[in-house]
């Protein structure tokens, strides 16, 4: 059960991301409801690259009661870890060039209302 | 070194320098910019023209980044490729080759009338093309969600270009939300499969699916996969970002927008056809022949009502995007029915033929539309009209691009469209009912745009679109005539080979697992 925890969190914190996404009406807000998706994704990859009394896989810094016998199962694979930086730096990148087109909205419209920035309709 | 073994890692590595020392060498002068970046965009069309011929004459062609030998996918010490691997097939190297081309071409359309200092506009235009050609020649499921990244960054940024019009950036918000939004889910169901499977390669997950049989979290990760890359094509009940993304785009940024589109395109077809193809369930072409159908309809319908040029364009767009999407999914629903002889290899010849024609036919038509927008300052179509007195040559250039977007015989609209008719009617007549009525609706809709844009009596004096805008139409409206004339050439010579890489999908995973 305890294990399931960081799961549950991920649902959780993706349901939360959409609601704010789906139904709140600031586009600040919509922006904050993104980058919890988000995190609720980074989670998730990072929850899957857990193991249980596994080390990094640096050689040069094992810890001192590991024998090298049981480096192949102790050994972790690093690519989630590697995955979620990547997908972090992506979001900044994303979460950035969001902020930048609420500011100009802002400006052009004077509101950050989505319902009242429809310009566009058909 | 032998330069032709690393042929796929230039295609990406060539724009993507040149993106970033475009803004440096705009110090020197623009002229000197503007010739860099056309070097730039050129040589990586040529490269991409010698790699498809490289996979037609020889064979699929595996490149791992960063390896020693860059041919061997998967390590001496390993039994799965643990490196980023390239691999381009038939469809690859066609979908590589058509957005290129088109860049190229929206390349010289926007010599014409970009006019700035600092070189943002080439840079983002050089990285939207990385994104686009890095997502159609990947073999590895996460490198195709960084550049899913980055061409919906660009093209983004690219869409609210004129951001003193706050319009534009209503538009390219939407379609930031949006496109972000999707490749959340994108790397949700990555990580479904990478927890299950322990792999990231897309041929490697294909083997391993095949081998243990569908579960459960692959039909999860098939769903995600599938509505957002379908939202990212632009198919109906999710086309809404679309029209205003294209419309408000500037000048030949919408046409290479369909690019950007037909990449998402493409990652679904490697989806369907390559990952998922042996344990699919029948409804799954059921939903994408529905979907392509409720496209078709949408896009007709909603742009019969349009004032803004480019905005109609940008729903006859979303029609296209369902003749294509009708079209694969026949195709598909033939391959699981084993019938792929009776209509499901005509049906995917139509549809990948009509994924080159889309983007020339539509794409012609957003130059045009952005050519009057440039010369006139005016989109609105109630408000134009009598153009052909001073714009000659942009009125016949329309026409061209009306005739084969309504699919009228001596264009490549109808070479393509009269296959999807004839191998869809094979399932039920009435797919093929739909999409001729959608294709005589958009007649009806262009004829009535060339109607009140370019007939009537003159209005305002102006003058003919600038020769490089002029020059871009031409080389498409040219490839539009000689597609029409000699459909034989381009079906026997670069279609087939797409479609038999989407028909024959284990070469692909046996030439990574080398089995």
């Amino acid at each position: 059960m305890i294990y399931n925890l960081p799961f549950i969190t991920v649902v959780l914190l993706i349901a939360i991301g959409m609601y704010a996404i789906i139904f709140k009406r600031n586009l600040i807000k919509i922006a904050i409801g993104i980058t919890i998706v988000e995190s609720g994704v980074n989670l998730f990859l990072i929850t899957l690259g857990y193991r249980e009394g596994g080390v990094a896989p640096i050689f040069t810094n094992l810890p001192p009661n590991i024998s090298p016998e049981q480096i192949p199962e102790k050994m972790v694979l690093p690519v989630p870890q590697a995955l979620t930086l990547t997908s972090i730096v992506i979001g900044v990148a994303v979460l950035a060039l969001i902020l930048a087109f609420v500011i100009n909205i802002y400006k052009n419209y004077g509101t950050l209302d989505a319902n009242k920035i429809r310009r566009l309709k058909e | 070194m032998n330069w032709m073994q690393h042929l796929p890692a230039f295609i990406i590595a060539i724009p993507l320098f040149a993106a970033f020392l475009t803004p440096l060498i705009d110090r020197i002068n623009k002229k000197a910019r503007n010739a860099f970046v056309l070097i730039a965009m050129a040589i990586t069309f040529i490269l991409t023209i010698i790699l498809f011929k490289e996979v037609l004459e020889k064979d699929i062609i595996t490149y791992v980044m960063g390896a020693a030998d860059p041919t061997q996918a998967i390590p001496k010490q390993a039994a799965v490729p643990i490196r980023i691997v390239l691999e381009i097939d038939g469809i690859n190297a066609f979908m590589a080759l058509i957005s290129a081309l088109i860049s190229l071409i929206g390349l010289i359309f926007s010599f014409a009338h970009i006019e700035e200092r600092g070189g943002r506009f080439y840079t983002l235009f050089l990285l939207m093309v990385v994104g686009m050609l890095g997502m159609e020649l990947t073999g590895d499921l996460f490198n195709l969600f960084v550049f899913l990244e980055i061409a919906s960054i660009a093209s983004a940024a690219l869409i609210a270009y004129e951001f003193r019009r706050g319009s534009t950036t209503e538009a390219a918000l939407k379609y930031i939300i949006i496109s972000s939004l999707s490749a959340l889910f994108v790397l949700f169901a990555i990580g479904l499969l990478y927890g299950e499977y322990d792999l990231l390669n897309m041929a490697a997950i294909a083997d391993a699916i095949r081998t243990t049989g569908l579960s459960n979290i692959d039909k999860i990760a098939l769903i995600l996969f599938f509505s957002a890359f379908a939202l990212k094509a632009g198919s109906a009940p999710m086309h809404m970002w679309l029209p205003d993304a294209y419309g408000e785009a500037p000048g030949a940024i919408s046409m290479v927008l369909i690019g950007v589109t037909q990449a998402s395109l493409y990652a679904l077809l490697r989806i369907c056809f390559t990952i998922y193809v042996d344990s699919m369930h029948v409804i799954f072409p059921a939903i994408i022949i529905i979907l392509g159908l409720i496209s078709i309809f949408i896009g007709v319908t909603m742009a019969l009502i349009q004032e803004d040029v480019k905005r109609l364009i940008a729903y006859a767009a979303v029609a296209e995007v369902g003749y294509i999407l009708l079209a694969i999914g026949v195709g598909l629903y033939g391959i699981l029915n084993n019938e792929v002889e009776t209509y499901a290899r005509k049906a995917l010849q139509g549809g990948l033929f009509h994924i080159f024609n889309d983007i020339l036919d539509i794409g012609l038509l957003f130059l045009v539309a952005s050519g009057i927008i440039y010369i006139t300052r005016e989109r609105n179509l109630n408000k134009l009209g009598g153009l052909a007195h001073s714009m000659k040559y942009t009125s016949i250039l329309f026409l061209v691009g009306l005739a084969a977007v309504a699919g009228l015989p001596p264009m490549n609209g109808f070479a393509s469209k009269i296959i999807i008719y004839e191998s869809v009617y094979k399932v039920s007549p009435i797919l093929s009912i739909v999409a001729i009525l959608g294709s005589v609706v958009m007649l009806a809709i262009f004829v009535k745009i060339f109607h009140s844009v370019f007939t009537g009596p003159k209005i305002t004096e102006y003058r003919e679109v600038p020769k490089l805008m002029l020059a871009s139409m031409l080389i498409l409206a040219g490839l539009i005539i000689f597609f029409g004339l000699f459909p034989d050439v381009i079906i026997n010579n670069v279609v087939n080979p797409a479609v038999n890489a989407l028909i024959e999908n284990t070469d692909y995973i046996s030439k990574v697992m080398g089995w």
